[in-house]
């Protein structure tokens, strides 16, 4: 474990608690992102680990070294860290700039030359760029100078407070690239402290929600996208991102009927058309022993056969297109698209029938996803399933009279 | 004019270097009180207020008072001249320094320390010279008006251009008034004008 978290606590001397009993196991190579209203103490909580604020009570260690045992200044310089507001000293070149904490930690002056010429580059800046003062680049230069100053000596764990926060959405899309990159190729483990879901999802491998000092929720961005853990995190996250993420959140389970019509294969036609006719259906599934799929008979199929008597095993369509249940719909929705097949039936894990699944139900998800919530869905997650529910019936309802 | 500098040339080449000396001592001594703390004072919570009110209520002591309260305990001559004047560098500077310092980005301090710098390095790379140009600034003003008011000393016994001044008054000699107050005037804009080379010069380029 790289960075662990036990119990923290921040209590200030006028009895505001900034931060309670937050515990967080940071893994090498993993991006964190703490997120929450402000006053949340995710700003708090992130300024603990490199001790610009000493906690109250609990422990941090990092590589299993207690913080608060080793020396603040040679803590801080192991670790890089960027701001908000840039923090460039005004009055230093990009390059002196660059060179900062490799030069306090005593690095000669041609390695620290070379890792500047590096960070320049990493940062996808020109390499002139290191004889410029800061005040000549623009606010997104800046950063990304901030950003690589941070890992200029090799360090391991980067911690950001808001980074991105100032800048405009095209220059702060270009900076998470950058970021994202960073720590995909290089392995540098990220703190990173926001308040923009879009951006804690899209960065983040786990998201650390906070309120009011507390963690409210700590998963990874599919998790807390498909399982909110309360009405906050919803707010949170909003009604219009998670709508826009089901594709990649709702598993196939959630959007099928769980009543497919089926029939056994020792069962006659006579008895196929009597369920057609009970049940308004035009296809029914073959189930064997337990609830197993073995295929389908459709409406065209019995009309085909002329004795009643004919058990339906003998004309069963064996070739049957199906899903499972537990797949992300955003995985399987092209397949079934691309089959043409009007309904699906859905599987668990040992092949038993479990659901079906309409293609009204499919196009409702697509244009939610792209169109977001529409206007009907006051709560994100039900109301949805109601509307594929009334969907799919009205679709089989239609398809009868064939 | 040429008269005056042939009868007075050596009298005024010493006594503008006896005013030369006193100034500069007592802006030395100035600088090393107030600019030291001035820093310290950015560093307390409280104490700041009261150090720098205490400062400007020295300051509006009249100089001819000032000087008059140095004679029993210092004497006369430059010492007490010095001590006097000294006193009365201090604001500026304190001022200027506290202000140059309060005014360094609470980020660029964020950062610097956050990076790793001990309490003594964001002093020396980081605060004090983006500090600079201000606390430069209060110098120069100091140097203008320790300058001036060396003038006075001459009263008490300290020499200087004073000298010729007084002695001008007491003759009612107007040759010997300008014959100091000139080269005052010419002393206190030199020194600023050079003084005002320094300040850009520790300016950091950017901030130009």
């Amino acid at each position: 474990m790289l960075l662990s978290m036990e119990h923290l606590r921040k209590e200030y001397p006028n009895g505001k608690i900034a931060v309670d009993d937050f515990n967080l196991e940071v893994d090498r190579g993993e991006f964190i992102a703490f997120i929450g209203t402000s006053g949340s103490g995710k700003t708090t909580t992130m300024r603990m680990i490199n001790r610009m604020l000493k906690q109250t009570s609990g422990t941090i260690k990092i590589n299993d070294k207690d913080i608060s045992k080793m020396d603040p200044v040679k803590l801080r310089r192991s670790i890089g860290y960027v701001i908000q507001n840039i923090g460039l000293m005004p009055h230093m070149t990009i390059q002196e700039n660059i060179e900062m904490v490799p030069k306090l930690l005593g690095w000669s002056k041609e390695k620290r030359a070379e890792q500047a010429h590096k960070m320049i580059e990493l940062a996808q800046l020109p390499d002139d760029m290191l004889k410029r003062y800061p005040g000549e680049l623009s606010g997104g230069q800046q950063q990304r100078i901030g950003v690589v100053r941070a890992l200029a000596a090799d360090q391991e764990i980067i911690l950001m407070d808001e980074p991105f926060g100032a800048l405009d959405p095209i220059t702060r899309e270009s900076l998470q690239d950058l970021v994202k990159h960073l720590q995909e190729d290089l392995g540098k483990t990220f703190i990173f402290v926001t308040h923009d879901m879009d951006e804690a999802l899209h960065l983040a491998t786990k998201v650390v929600i906070m309120s009011q000092g507390k963690q409210v929720q700590v998963d990874t961005p599919e998790n807390i996208l498909r399982h909110p853990a309360n009405d906050f995190v919803t707010n949170l996250i909003g009604e219009e991102r998670l709508i826009r993420a089901q594709p990649n959140i709702l598993s196939v389970s959630q959007i099928m009927l769980k009543n497919p019509v089926s029939i056994t294969p020792d069962k006659t036609v006579d008895d196929a058309i009597d369920l057609m006719h009970e049940r308004r259906v035009d296809t029914l599934l073959v189930t064997g022993d337990q609830g197993v799929l073995e295929g389908y008979v459709d409406l065209e199929d019995i009309n085909r056969i002329t004795d009643p008597h004919t058990a339906i095993g003998d004309f069963t369509n064996r070739k049957v297109f199906f899903v499972k249940a537990d797949s992300l719909i955003g995985d399987t929705v092209d397949r079934i698209l691309k089959q043409g097949v009007k309904n699906v039936p859905v599987v668990d894990q040992d092949k038993h029938l479990v659901g079906i699944v309409t293609r009204t139900a499919l196009v409702d998800i697509v244009y939610d996803a792209l169109r977001g919530a529409p206007e009907a869905n006051e709560e994100p997650a039900s109301p949805i399933n109601a509307d594929i529910h009334a969907a799919a019936t009205h679709d089989e309802g239609g398809a009868t009279p064939q | 004019m040429m008269h005056f500098l042939a009868t007075y040339g050596t009298q005024l080449i010493a006594k503008t270097g006896q005013h030369l000396y006193i100034s500069a001592v007592a802006l030395a001594l100035g600088v090393i009180v107030a600019v030291p703390l001035g820093i310290l004072l950015t560093r307390m919570k409280h104490g700041a207020n009261f150090v720098i009110t205490l400062a400007g209520v020295l300051q509006t002591i009249p100089a001819m008072a000032l000087l008059a309260m140095m004679i029993p305990i210092f004497g006369i001559g430059s010492t007490p001249a010095i001590v006097a004047l000294f006193i009365y560098s201090l604001l500026p500077i304190l001022r200027n320094t506290y202000l140059g310092m309060q005014g360094v980005s609470p980020t660029v301090r964020d950062a610097a320390k956050g990076m790793g710098m001990t309490w003594w390095q964001m002093m020396i790379q980081a605060e004090i010279p983006l500090a600079a140009p201000v606390i430069m600034a209060g110098i120069r003003l100091s140097a203008t008006y320790v300058i001036a008011w060396a003038t006075l000393a001459s009263y008490i016994g300290a020499g200087g251009l004073g000298d010729f001044i007084f002695n001008g008054l007491n003759l009612y000699r107007s040759d010997l008034i300008l014959g100091g107050s000139i080269p005052v005037i010419l002393l206190a804009l030199i020194v600023d004008y050079l003084l005002g080379k320094l300040e850009t010069a520790v300016t950091p380029r950017q901030l130009r």
